[in-house]
């Protein structure tokens, strides 16, 4: 046997071993009680994925558990910050987000439909917008950073209302344009390492890259705790990052595009439980 | 005599880098996507270039590919093929070509090219997330590709 036909043997069997190497099968159950999706069938207009998974199945035991139990997750700490917020009077107006939503679990199920096209304004909508429409317009008070401490606490606690219920982002009808703008977006090769979004997380997820796991990159979980960072993070935070490492020049957070690419990534999730907080590395 | 020749030779080489590096605009690719000419004068120093393939800063070759002669340096990924063997593998032409811009000879590999300065979307100032204020330069130098390549062609199965 040649030499040629040795390396295309080693290369046919390094696959199996990849996906083996690549996400666990481990179980997530939150409060020993909420079974969540975690991994399931992929929907068909993500052509190119059989199953998808969620981003905790790439981490390690350690952060996995910091998610399994609510006392454990550091997100808490920040969620339970936002609830004293959301009883907070502030702006002109006097009202606080309880002043017309009394419950916030009346918020039950909006994450799982994020993003979405405000038919009022035929725009496409991410929580951030919701939420600074209401301070800006009813609240009469300032509009929050899109990634500061505030704004992500909200989110997430409005997040939390819908844990375990699966993503279900509509990408039809008004939502189709920005649809496809975001798919455009996911495989464009950006920045001077010429990378997209799929080139590491459809091609790639499973793998190592350097010392970090390659997850499908999924959004169900955001806003996330980041262990190296110590807080939330949005999700356009996290995109920004992505797109700054293959050293491009960024989209900024709040931005047209990373409304639509919110949209797309949101949508390879359909399916899977929303995690909101989830604890990654 | 040996000696003064090869003080000769080195003399001459090392005028020639000064005479003719190849920029990244000036490479050749053969249809194979392979580059025979050095791209300097300086024949590639392996050493250096074994760092520069383990160096976040510099190639961060192992970010993706496994090399078992830097087993030194941590967390090798396995995005890429393995280089151990490379130097069997190819020759110092398809090394080359491999290093400058892997997509001549594999099209649409992940990839980054390391020896192209235009061509880009959206090219940022290195890895600050903001446009360039300056002319983009390949992420490798000339020298630093041939160093590379050096230390790839050191890379042999037993």
């Amino acid at each position: 046997m040649n030499k040629k036909a040795l390396t295309a043997i080693a290369a046919v069997l390094a696959y199996p071993v990849a996906v083996i190497a690549g996400p666990d099968e481990d179980k997530l159950v939150i409060n020993e009680e909420l079974n969540m999706i975690s991994v399931t069938e992929a929907p068909a207009h993500a052509e190119n994925l059989d199953t998808i998974y969620s981003g905790w199945h790439f981490r390690t035991d350690e952060t996995q558990a910091l998610q399994t139990d609510d006392f454990d997750n550091p997100a808490m700490v920040f969620v339970d910050q936002a609830a004293d917020l959301f009883g907070t009077v502030d702006g002109a107006a006097g009202k606080s987000c309880a002043s017309c939503h009394e419950d916030v679990e009346s918020f039950k199920g909006l994450q799982a439909s994020m993003p979405k096209v405000d038919a009022e304004s035929g725009k496409l909508v991410v929580m951030e917008d919701l939420i600074n429409k209401c301070r800006t317009d009813r609240m009469e008070a300032d509009a929050w950073k899109w990634s500061g401490a505030d704004m992500q606490g909200i989110v997430a606690l409005i997040g939390l209302q819908s844990r375990g219920m699966p993503v279900n982002v509509a990408i039809d009808g008004a939502a189709a344009p920005f649809w496809e703008q975001g798919k455009e977006m996911y495989y464009t090769r950006y920045g001077q390492l010429e990378l997209s979004c799929a080139n590491c997380h459809e091609e790639n997820w499973g793998n190592m890259i350097r010392a970090d796991h390659l997850s499908q990159g999924m959004t169900n979980g955001f806003p996330t705790y980041r262990l190296k960072q110590a807080k939330l993070i949005s999700r356009h935070n996290r995109f920004r990052g992505c797109i700054r490492d293959t050293r491009a020049e960024t989209f900024a957070e709040g931005s047209d595009e990373f409304r639509a690419l919110e949209l797309y990534v949101a949508s390879r999730g359909n399916g899977l439980s929303v995690e909101t907080p989830a604890v990654r590395q | 005599m040996k000696l003064r020749l090869i003080t000769l030779a080195c003399a001459l080489t090392g005028a020639a880098a000064i005479a003719a590096e190849t920029s990244p605009k000036e490479i050749q690719y053969d249809e194979y996507g392979a580059v025979a000419e050095p791209l300097t004068g300086v024949a590639g120093d392996a050493a250096n270039g074994a760092v520069i393939v383990g160096e976040k800063s510099k190639g961060n070759c192992v970010a993706c590919h496994e090399v078992t002669a830097l087993a030194d340096i941590p967390f090798h990924g396995e995005v890429g093929p393995m280089l151990d063997g490379a130097g069997d593998r190819w020759t110092e032409a398809e090394l080359r070509g491999l290093v400058a811009n892997a997509k001549m000879t594999f099209e649409g590999t992940v990839m980054p090219a390391f020896y192209k300065d235009e061509g880009y979307i959206r090219p940022g100032d290195g890895y600050t997330g903001k446009a360039p204020s300056a002319p983009l330069t390949s992420i490798l130098t000339a020298q630093e590709i041939e160093d590379v390549v050096a230390f790839l062609a050191t890379l042999k199965e037993q």
